[in-house]
Formats: C-alpha cells, structure tokens, sequence
C-alpha cells in the first residue's frame, strides 16, 4: 500500500506536473499566437453583431 | 420572436406523428409515476412518503402536458430557421429567468430569518422545522442553486443561441431541463425542512433527489452541446467555454461527491463510500468546485457576454479570455484542501490547496481586468446606466473576493480566521457582491431584450436598487469582518497562566451587536431584490417596443 502510494505520488508530483505545464504552454502559443489576431478580434466583437 | 409552435407550418396534409422525445417521455414519467405510487406506499417515513408523492404528482402532471401539447401543438415541430433567420427558442430562458426572480427573493428572505435567529435565538421558537439547522441549507440552496441556477439556466440558453446564432436543440428537453431542474428545488428544500439531509455543505439533498438532478444535469449537457454542435458562427464564443466548462465540472463533482448507498429504495437515508479523512477532501474538492465552477465559471459566461453587449464594446482582450479561462479550469480544481488546514489532512495536500489557492489570483484579476476594460471607451456609461454600474461593480467585488480568498488560504492567516464569521463575510462579498450583482445585471439587460421591451421599466428604480444593496452588501461584510477576527482573537487567548482567557459563550455574547448589524445589510439587500422585482414585473406589463413606436430612448438616471 505505502510502496504504490509513493510510487503514484511521484508520478504525479513529476509527469503528472510536466503534462499539465505542456499543456498550459500549448495554450499560451494558441492564444497568443500572431496568426490568430484577426480571428480573435472577430470574436471579440462577436455578441455585439445582431442578427 | 416566436414561440415554440408558432412557426409557419404548411398544412400540406402532412399527418402529425408523436416524436421520439414526445413518447419516450411519456414512457417514461408513466414508469416513473407506478415506481414513485409504489416507493409512497412502502416508504419507512411519511417525510419519505411526502417526497414519492410529490414526485407521482409531477410525473403524471408532465404525462398529461406531453399529451395535451402534443394534441394541440401543428403537424411539424417548429423550424431551425425562418426566411433564413435562427428562430430562437427563448420560453424556456422566460420561465428560468422569472424562477430566478422568485427564488432570489425566497432565498434572501430565508438569509434575513436565519441571520435574525443568530442574533435572537428565541426565534428558532423551538420548532424544528424552523430551527438555524434546517433553515441554513435551505437559504445555502435556495441562493445558489436555486437563484444562481435559474440564473445560469436562463442566461446559458440565451448566450449559446445568441452566440451561435443556432435554435436550442431538443424540442421537450430544454423544457425538461428547466422545469426538472426546477422539481430538483422543490424536493431538496422541503426535504431539509422535514430533516432530510446527508449533512454534506452545499450537497446535502440525498440520494433520490441526487439521482433525479443526475438526468436532468445529462440532459442540460447534452442540449448545450447540440446546440453548439448546430452552430452556424464557426467560432465557439468564450462564454460558451465557459458555460461548457460549469455544466462539466458540475456533472464530475456532483457525482463524486454523492457516491452514496441507499439503505433500501424505500428509505432516504444513505451512506457515502468514501471514509474519514477521503471523504473530508472528497467534499471541499466538492465544495469548493461548487465555487470555482458554478460560482465562478458560470457568472464569468454571464460577464463575457452581457457586459459587452450592455456597453456596445467588443472583449477587451479576447486573448487574455482565453488565458484566463484555461488557467481558471487548470488552478481551482486543486484549492479545494484549504478548507481542511490543520485537520487530519496530511500536510502536504493543506499545502497543495494553500498554494493553488494563491495562484488562482492570477487569472482572477485577469478575468475582473479584462471585464473592466470592456468599458474602455464607455466609460461615461458607468456614470449614466446603472445596470452597466451593477454589473462593473460586480466584476470590482469579484476582484476584491478572490483577493480575500486567497489571502485566507494562507495557513498562518487561516489560523485566524477560520470557522470564524470572517469566512461567512468573505463568501457573501462574492455572493452577493460578484454572483447576485452581475445576475442583477444580466436580468435588467435580459427581461427587455427576451419580452421585447426598449428598456427596464425604471432605471431610477434600478438606481436605487443598486445603492441599497450595497449599503446592505457594506454593511454585511464589514461586520462580518469585525465579528470575525474579534471572534478569531478572543478563542486564542491566553491567561498568564495558561487557561483560555474567554469561554466560549463569551465569544458568542460578543457577536451580538455584529450579527445585528449583519442582519439590517441583510434586509436592505432584500428590499433592493424586491424593487428588482416590481422593475421587471412592470417591465414585462409595458407595451412592446414596436407597439410603443416612436417613443423617446429612455432618459438615464443621473449619476448620485
């Protein structure tokens, strides 16, 4: 019991954070990416244009 | 805009036929209404018994309504679109919206009894079903899942058609959402007042009522979805993140939290599968979720879409949204544990929550800057609509919260302050700050847009609901404050020679003056609900706006 609970704790206390981290960055470059500007400044405005 | 049936139908001979939702529906609350006779019949309490019958009574009422519309509505559903325009379905954001209405008030009153009661206990007139114990849940709920609820019900059903410029799917579901959510109200709050409870913070309906919200919550996910799934904006608007991201968490953590066992189907007690100190951290994981994903994911929704559209200005940083909502689901899933410092759990995990806790600041203050500077170049509208006012200073209290919250996280401050008033302040400076004043907010922008209104009936009136409830908002949590680290300071004190320097009565006598001054904040927020409430009833009284012709734009309320 204490040898898989350390063992889990580890994995988590390390891959567990890489992943996580890895996907916060790929949020970071999608979001702050320069291709997506116009994009998002479309959206933006979205709920302002009446249909 | 039309409502559901209304649509041009081509009487093309087509037969009318029973849907799928239609039939198994009726299936369904036909089963529902013999097994809920059957569970009435052999329950082990008549407080049981009540709740089965109840839930007969509103299965046979849905089977008849099923049936009648079915008879009376025309041969074809109503269309997606018509002449090329979404027809939006908006009946059941009506119903939500006034719900919201109805239980706000409820709940608000049931707050200003209980808080008489801590400051006069003689007013629990030794009757249990009024007593503090019973009447706490039942205000808990009825503010945030039955207000707040309502609320995010209507306002998501708004925002994800708006947005997607798509029909709500589902022709009985939406309507099964709102009206079962509604039921789900209904059998948590008389159960707490006959004593059915599984004691758990915010979670405390038991097991059937659990099962029941378990549907209706599937339901509710499974509409948004295909809503958006019909959406003809290729872009998905980040409220709509932001909504999924509430009705998904909820979902996860409603579920994890009420992993209970019955006794018997014919009793409403039952036990969790989780033990000790798990099913400690399984309930503030829980509770605070139940914070973080509906008190907070969900009312950002409401600010990402109403404050645009009430000041006419786009997001200011559609990026920053993005960042902010990513970084809000990744952070308050973890904070959780700052609810159980210094208790049996391990130290480690108190720290995990204390830490995450503090870098939720981030994109909280990331999230209130970006809704603050959606006035950039509005600004004159924070001095001329106060419906804009009610909504900014909304975003300014969840500014000022999720800087409290944090702070409090800290062991050595938590150490002080809690199972102190401080906490019970710093919870209403988010809920009636932040949840209540940007529900406000999107209510008054809401009811004239949904009854096709130019405008709220009085903006005056709004004005004035807006300084009274603050003053009652001030007056709240400033005494809550003050009765909070006196209360903190007076348990901690030592003699010289070691004793406690004051018993516990003691501490509870020095309260008095605070939990008066609590309860008056608490009366004026409820008179400002009640102003709301005439605003929005003569509001929908008002002759519509193509009616009313050339009538003037409506005259702001000065600046006070």
């Amino acid at each position: 019991m204490n040898e898989t609970y350390r063992a889990f704790a580890e994995f988590a206390q390390t891959w567990g954070l890489l992943y996580f981290v890895g996907i916060f960055l790929c949020v970071l470059v999608y979001a702050l990416s320069p291709k997506r500007k116009r994009e998002f400044d479309e959206a933006a405005r979205l709920p302002l244009s009446e249909d | 805009m039309a409502q559901p049936g209304s649509g041009t139908v081509t009487s093309g001979g087509a037969s009318k036929k029973l849907s799928f939702g239609e039939g198994g529906m009726a299936g369904v609350m036909a089963l529902l209404t013999i097994l809920s006779i059957t569970v009435a019949a052999k329950a082990f309490t008549a407080e049981y018994a009540f709740h089965a019958y109840l839930f007969a009574l509103g299965a046979i009422v849905t089977l008849f309504a099923v049936i009648n519309n079915y008879v009376d509505r025309p041969a074809t559903l109503p269309p997606l679109e018509i002449d090329g325009k979404p027809n939006y379905n908006f009946a059941p954001v009506k119903f939500a919206t006034i719900a919201a209405l109805f239980w706000g008030i409820a709940g608000f009153l049931v707050g200003v009894v209980i808080a008489f009661q801590l400051a006069f206990p003689m007013l629990n007139f030794d009757l249990p079903w009024i007593a503090f114990g019973r009447l706490r849940p039942l205000h808990t709920s009825a503010v945030i899942f039955a207000f707040g609820g309502n609320v995010l019900l209507a306002t998501s059903f708004y925002v994800v058609q708006r947005t997607c410029r798509a029909r709500l799917a589902g022709y009985l579901a939406p309507w099964f959402v709102v009206l079962g959510y509604n039921f789900f109200i209904v059998i948590a709050g008389t159960g707490y007042l006959l004593g059915i409870t599984q004691s758990k913070e915010y979670a405390e309906p038991e097991w059937y009522a659990d099962l029941w919200l378990t549907v209706v919550w599937v339901t509710y996910f499974l509409v948004f979805l295909a809503t958006i799934w019909r959406r003809k904006e290729p872009h998905i608007y980040v409220a709509n993140w932001f909504y999924l991201a509430f009705i998904v968490t909820i979902a996860v953590l409603h579920l994890g939290n009420n992993a209970t066992i019955p006794v018997s189907l014919f009793s409403p007690k039952s036990y969790i599968v989780w033990s000790g100190v798990q099913d400690a951290m399984v309930q503030w994981w829980y509770g605070h979720n139940a914070v973080g994903f509906f008190l907070t994911a969900g009312f950002l929704a409401i600010m990402y879409y109403f404050i645009p559209k009430r000041v006419n200005r786009p997001v200011y940083s559609y990026r920053l949204s993005i960042i902010h909502f990513w970084a809000l689901i990744f952070l308050y899933i973890w904070a959780g544990p700052h609810h159980l410092h210094y208790t049996a759990l391990p130290d480690w995990a108190q720290t995990l929550g204390m830490t995450f806790s503090i870098m939720l600041w981030m994109p909280s203050w990331g999230g209130m800057i970006n809704g603050l500077m959606t006035l950039s170049g509005a600004w004159d509208k924070l001095r001329t609509d106060p419906v804009v006012r009610m909504m900014v200073v909304s975003v300014a209290f969840y500014g000022m919260s999720t800087f409290e919250g944090p702070m409090m996280s800290v062991k050595a401050v938590n150490s002080l302050s809690h199972y102190t008033d401080w906490t019970i302040g710093h919870v209403h400076s988010g809920a009636l700050g932040w949840v209540a004043y940007i529900s406000f907010g999107a209510i008054y922008c809401l009811v004239p847009w949904l009854w096709n209104k130019r405008e709220v009936y009085s903006l005056k009136l709004v004005n004035w609901h807006f300084w009274i409830s603050t003053l009652g908002i001030v007056f709240y949590i400033s005494s809550m404050w003050v009765a909070g680290i006196l209360q903190g300071l007076m348990w901690r004190a030592y003699t010289s020679l070691g004793f406690l320097e004051y018993s516990f009565i003691e501490t509870v006598e020095a309260m008095h003056p605070f939990y008066v001054i609590r309860a008056i904040g608490g009366v004026l927020f409820l008179a400002g609900a009640l102003l709301m409430a005439f605003n929005i009833w003569m509001t929908i009284r008002e002759p519509e706006a193509e009616e009313a012709g050339d009538r003037l734009a409506p005259a702001m309320a000065p600046a006070q």
